[in-house]
């Protein structure tokens, strides 16, 4: 009996202590981008890390203005939510309301297996295919200018399409889930009052499904705003300011690009990097949790 | 009247052509990528052997290996946690602080990117640890990356678990362990291995969280007496491989040769969720 109870406790312990680990965590990985994202901070100066432009960390007088790489990585994730959401809105509306089973499936699986495709594949294709054609339109646009230095198709452009593609099938499962679970009685009702079917979808269906969307939508922000090889393969990577036709890098590629070869204070300001960006996503999840809990209690 | 008719039209051809985005998107990216991978790169040496300049070979078996590897030693860690994870919250917990702080810290951990889980890792594991650039660091990154697939998938099945079973169980006399043992984990099985079978998608897939954790090594197995040292040694994944070919190396066959290797895995992985998935239904129907 003694060894019984025994047993029931040690599982007992083991067990919380394995609830306890996913606190431990997210404990950590804050403490250390705390630890290491700060000392740059005071070592170059909060104004000049954040607000200025140049980004020259291995220059005789190096400066190491992040303010682009920032404004590229909101830019970014922004241009292609406005792309990747409303595609991925209009899909679910397509999957939940009007496909028959058949084609729903096919487009169902299409949409779980885009979601699987490991993001360096992405890049990859958007290397050769994205950006010769993007380099095609560069150059007829920029066929006279002399201010203009040519990408060869690796810009911020081509970094906002392979991100809304990579975000859609997150929108598209997510607002998918939430439509369906939009109650029969309201379409019935609408139709009823003579409400043609895409009137009720636009303005009964979608508007109470409208906290999953959302939910959806912040969800691609994070995805976006955390992607990184796939961009670092397809953005170019000088820092500049984020304008269409410009070679870009973000908060993540800044990282992954930069990370194998710095030293000193040039590493630490990556790790600052590393933390302005844990700092979005904090900021993201924060706000994710907060659109769960008031679509809980509508 | 009109203006609305062609209103609609053109909201119809708006919305079917957003969907076959997706399928047009996945069609021309499995063609393509075929298309390159299978006409080159791909045959029974790339498999099998290490690029070398040396002996003039060109092939991922080391990365093969060590995506293995790290796939195994990840997934042995992280399911007992995850699970264990699980059955607190949904057996033991009382809802209060200490429920809400690991659900809060469930969520927010499979909210962060996994380029800021390579860089803990590189500092906490590789670092502070001194693990540095191994095949193990990549594991215990990964650990904490997939943890929250799982935990979220074992809660999942165990709440379908009906409570009539643990009542019945507890009435029986049966202590919880004994209860746990050998009535909620066989009845949520399926639940937990369709975690483990995500997860271990997750990890195939991954790269910005290895690739300063695990490194880039290619060496392939020497024999049985290396078998544990190479856990402590540098070691790409199959995606990280990608990435340095399509990048660094500047070697599109080798690049497109592993994204086929990589499409047939994530494919099988699909396969296998959608049959536990189903499998799942009509358990639960009965």
């Amino acid at each position: 009996m003694k060894t019984k109870q025994l047993v029931e406790k040690i599982a007992q312990y083991v067990f919380t202590f394995c609830g306890i680990v996913a606190i431990f965590a997210v404990c950590s990985i804050t403490f250390y981008m705390i630890l290491k994202g700060t000392p740059a901070l005071s070592e170059v100066g909060v104004f000049d890390l954040l607000f200025k432009t140049e980004w020259k960390p291995t220059a005789a007088e190096p400066s190491y203005g992040i303010l682009y790489i920032i404004l590229t990585s909101i830019v970014a994730t922004g241009c292609a939510i406005l792309i990747g959401v409303p595609v991925g809105i209009l899909t679910a509306v397509f999957l939940t309301e009007l496909s028959d089973k058949r084609i729903g499936n096919i487009v169902g699986s299409a949409v779980e297996l885009l979601a699987a495709i490991p993001s360096v594949i992405y890049g990859l294709l958007g290397m050769m295919l994205l950006n010769p054609f993007l380099y095609k339109i560069e150059r007829i646009i920029f066929a006279g200018s002399t201010t203009h230095k040519m990408t060869g198709g690796s810009n911020l452009l081509a970094a906002v399409i392979v991100l809304a593609i990579m975000i859609l099938p997150t929108v598209i499962s997510v607002s998918t889930r939430s439509i369906k679970a939009v109650h029969d009685s309201l379409r019935s009702a609408s139709l009823a009052l003579g409400a043609t079917k895409l009137q009720t979808i636009f303005k009964v269906v979608i508007p109470a499904a409208k906290s999953g969307i959302l939910t959806g939508a912040v969800l691609g922000i994070g995805r976006a705003l955390g992607e990184a090889m796939a961009i670092n393969m397809v953005a170019g990577g000088a820092v500049n300011l984020p304008l269409p036709f410009n070679s870009v890098r973000t908060l993540t590629t800044q990282v992954v690009s930069e990370m194998g070869y710095s030293a000193g204070l040039h590493r630490e300001i990556l790790f600052t990097v590393g933390l302005i960006l844990y700092i979005f996503i904090m900021i993201v999840n924060l706000v994710l949790m907060k659109i769960r809990k008031d679509g809980e209690k509508d | 009247m009109k203006n609305r008719r062609t209103g609609e039209i053109f909201l119809y051809g708006l919305i079917y052509f957003c969907a076959a985005i997706s399928v047009v998107l996945l069609v021309g990216i499995i063609a393509y990528v075929l298309y390159q991978g299978l006409g080159t790169a791909l045959n029974w040496e790339f498999l099998t052997t290490v690029t070398s300049a040396l002996k003039g070979t060109k092939g991922i078996a080391g990365n093969i290996v060590n995506t293995l590897y790290i796939v195994v030693i990840t997934m042995l860690i992280a399911t007992p946690i995850g699970v264990g994870a699980a059955i607190y919250l949904n057996e033991y917990a009382k809802p209060g602080r200490l429920v809400s702080l690991i659900e809060f810290a469930t969520e927010t951990l499979s909210g962060i990117p996994s380029i800021i889980f390579g860089l803990f890792g590189m500092m906490f594991f590789g670092q502070t640890l001194g693990l540095k650039y191994s095949l193990l660091t990549g594991s215990f990154t990964l650990t904490l990356l997939v943890l929250p697939l799982i935990t979220r998938n074992t809660q999942e099945a165990l709440k379908t678990v009906p409570d009539s079973y643990r009542h019945g169980a507890i009435g029986l006399g049966a202590g919880k362990w004994y209860t746990i043992r050998t009535i909620l984990l066989p009845s949520s099985m399926l639940g937990i291995i369709t975690g483990v079978i995500l997860a271990i998608g997750r990890i195939v897939g991954e790269s910005a969280a290895l690739i300063f954790t695990a490194g880039s090594g290619k060496a392939m197995l020497k024999g049985l007496s290396h078998f544990f040292p190479k856990m402590l040694e540098s070691g790409g994944t199959l995606t990280v491989q990608l990435y340095l070919a399509a990048t660094a190396e500047a070697d599109f066959d080798t690049a497109f040769g592993t994204a086929v290797v990589l499409l047939v895995i994530v494919f099988i992985i699909n396969i296998l969720t959608k049959l536990l998935a189903r499998k799942m239904d009509v358990n639960r129907e009965r």
